[in-house]
């Protein structure tokens, strides 16, 4: 028992529980925006499972191919693998066989929910982190469209099908991404510089990330709203969810007019905590 | 300078979701003036909420604070205009823009001064006035519930907050920095908890 909790407390960390915990609610949200989670509940739970096994996976995998990156920044350098708590071999066979139980789960599920899931883990660990992670500022748009598959993959579970609500929830989150990811990399472009990894700071100057952040604010926030309205949100929490959109709006537009690193940090925080109230409103 | 502790960020949180609860369900079934009134209202109210809680106390050193804590009240005070005295509505929304914008122009086009005092004290003290009395007269003269009066509760609660905040602005604070940042979040709380209650009985 004592060696269970010694590894789990080893193994945690590698799956960064609240990034993999947001993509996860996004799956949930994309599920509930078409089915009643309390009469589907198996489902919920199964949804739930599958793609929390299919997140973590490519996030160790990730880990795992990113070693060397985060040994050189001062950020990541206390990670499980740069800091020698975990070997290499340990977690990319851990990251293999989680990603295999969930993409395996999914496809048992419903086949096109289990492609969608699929393609996330591809996008995300093939096609962003391996191939153009470290060659272009741009990977960034592969990352986001791995960001934005777990909701594809809730709808199209939910729905049975891809339609134009699924696929404007996935460009939200999309647009979303360089909001959250272009902060962060401004707040730590010097760690990035160390490691090599070009991100847009390093490769456009900072005041053009900020217009980029800003001009993907509001498409990201116009397509929630689109998605959200897709769905039959009643007016009251599309109120609301204005009310956040037009937040997030101002923080990118005050980024872009004021620059400072502690506006900068807000939006970083604020770009989050709008994702995840936007899912719990489609909860309800 | 006092940061924010974890009570300040639960007072504060909860102070949101009433504030979310307003918006998403507290005003549907309103005519549009007001629904939009006190969406704006409420909804700055809810987003500098969660900004504080984001950047801490800090973040009310900026100089939008005031015209910030200008438009809630302004809003408010619009959304029961046109909601309770509807042949006011024309000309207090022709108050209310042309003071929101006065406040504008005299903090940021000329150079600040006592004019920019004057407007400021005269648009926040009518919106103020308003929020405050009009709730009670109306329930005193049994034209709304009685429980209506408490959104004039949350007028009082919202003048005290503004004075202190104006004033400390000002650079002749009331209370000191601390003492205002340590009571902020749940006068904050109060104000927005009398206003939900008080809009629940109408």
């Amino acid at each position: 028992m004592k060696t269970l909790k010694t590894k789990f407390k080893r193994y945690w960390p590698l799956i960064k529980s609240l990034q993999t915990a947001l993509l996860l609610t996004t799956g949930l949200a994309g599920y509930m925006s078409a089915r009643c989670p309390y009469t589907t509940r198996p489902v919920v739970l199964e949804l739930a499972g599958s793609l929390f096994l299919a997140i973590s996976g490519s996030t160790v995998l990730n880990m795992w191919y990113d070693r060397d990156i985060d040994a050189r920044m001062p950020r990541t350098i206390k990670r499980p693998l740069p800091a020698g708590k975990i070997t290499p071999h340990e977690a990319l066979i851990f990251g293999l066989i989680i990603s295999a139980l969930g993409v395996g789960w999914a496809l048992t599920m419903d086949l096109l929910y289990g492609t969608v899931v699929f393609a996330g883990l591809f996008f995300d660990v093939v096609v962003y982190t391996v191939w153009l992670k470290r060659r272009t500022a741009w990977s960034i748009v592969w990352g986001g469209i791995s960001g934005g598959m777990p909701i594809l993959a809730g709808r199209v579970l939910g729905t049975g099908q891809l339609d134009w609500v699924g696929i404007t929830f996935t460009i939200a989150i999309l647009f979303w991404i360089p909001t959250h990811i272009l902060t962060f990399s401004m707040r730590y472009h010097k760690d990035y510089r160390t490691a090599g990894v070009p991100t847009f700071p390093s490769t456009y100057g900072f005041q053009t990330t900020r217009v980029i952040i800003a001009v993907s604010s509001v498409i990201a926030a116009v397509f929630m709203g689109m998605a959200a309205y897709g769905v039959g949100m009643t007016w009251g929490y599309l109120r609301l969810m204005a009310v956040l959109s037009g937040g997030l709006l101002i923080l990118a537009v005050s980024s872009t007019v004021r620059p400072s690193e502690r506006v900068n940090f807000g939006l970083f925080k604020y770009a989050s905590l709008y994702m995840l109230s936007s899912m719990l409103l489609l909860f309800a | 300078m006092k940061k924010i502790s974890v009570l300040d960020r639960v007072l504060l949180l909860i102070t949101g979701l009433l504030a979310a609860y307003q918006v998403a369900v507290g005003c549907n079934g309103l005519g549009t003036l007001p629904i939009a009134s006190y969406t704006i209202g409420f909804g700055i109210l809810l987003v500098a909420g969660l900004l504080i809680i984001i950047l801490g106390f800090e973040v009310l050193d900026s100089p939008v604070v005031v015209i910030v804590s200008t438009v809630i009240p302004l809003s408010i005070s619009l959304g029961l205009v046109s909601e309770h005295l509807t042949d006011f509505t024309t000309p207090y929304l022709i108050f209310a823009m042309a003071g929101f914008l006065a406040i504008v122009v005299t903090r940021y086009a000329i150079p600040p001064g006592k004019v920019a005092t004057i407007v400021l004290a005269v648009t926040h003290g009518i919106a103020g006035i308003l929020i405050f009395l009009l709730p009670i007269i109306l329930s005193l003269r049994g034209d709304t519930p009685g429980g209506f009066a408490l959104v004039g509760v949350g007028g009082a609660l919202i003048g005290v907050g503004g004075l202190l905040l104006a004033f400390l602005k000002a650079g002749k604070p009331i209370l000191s920095r601390d003492t205002i940042m340590t009571i902020l979040p749940s006068l904050l709380l109060l104000m927005t908890a009398a206003f939900v209650a008080g809009f629940a009985f109408t």
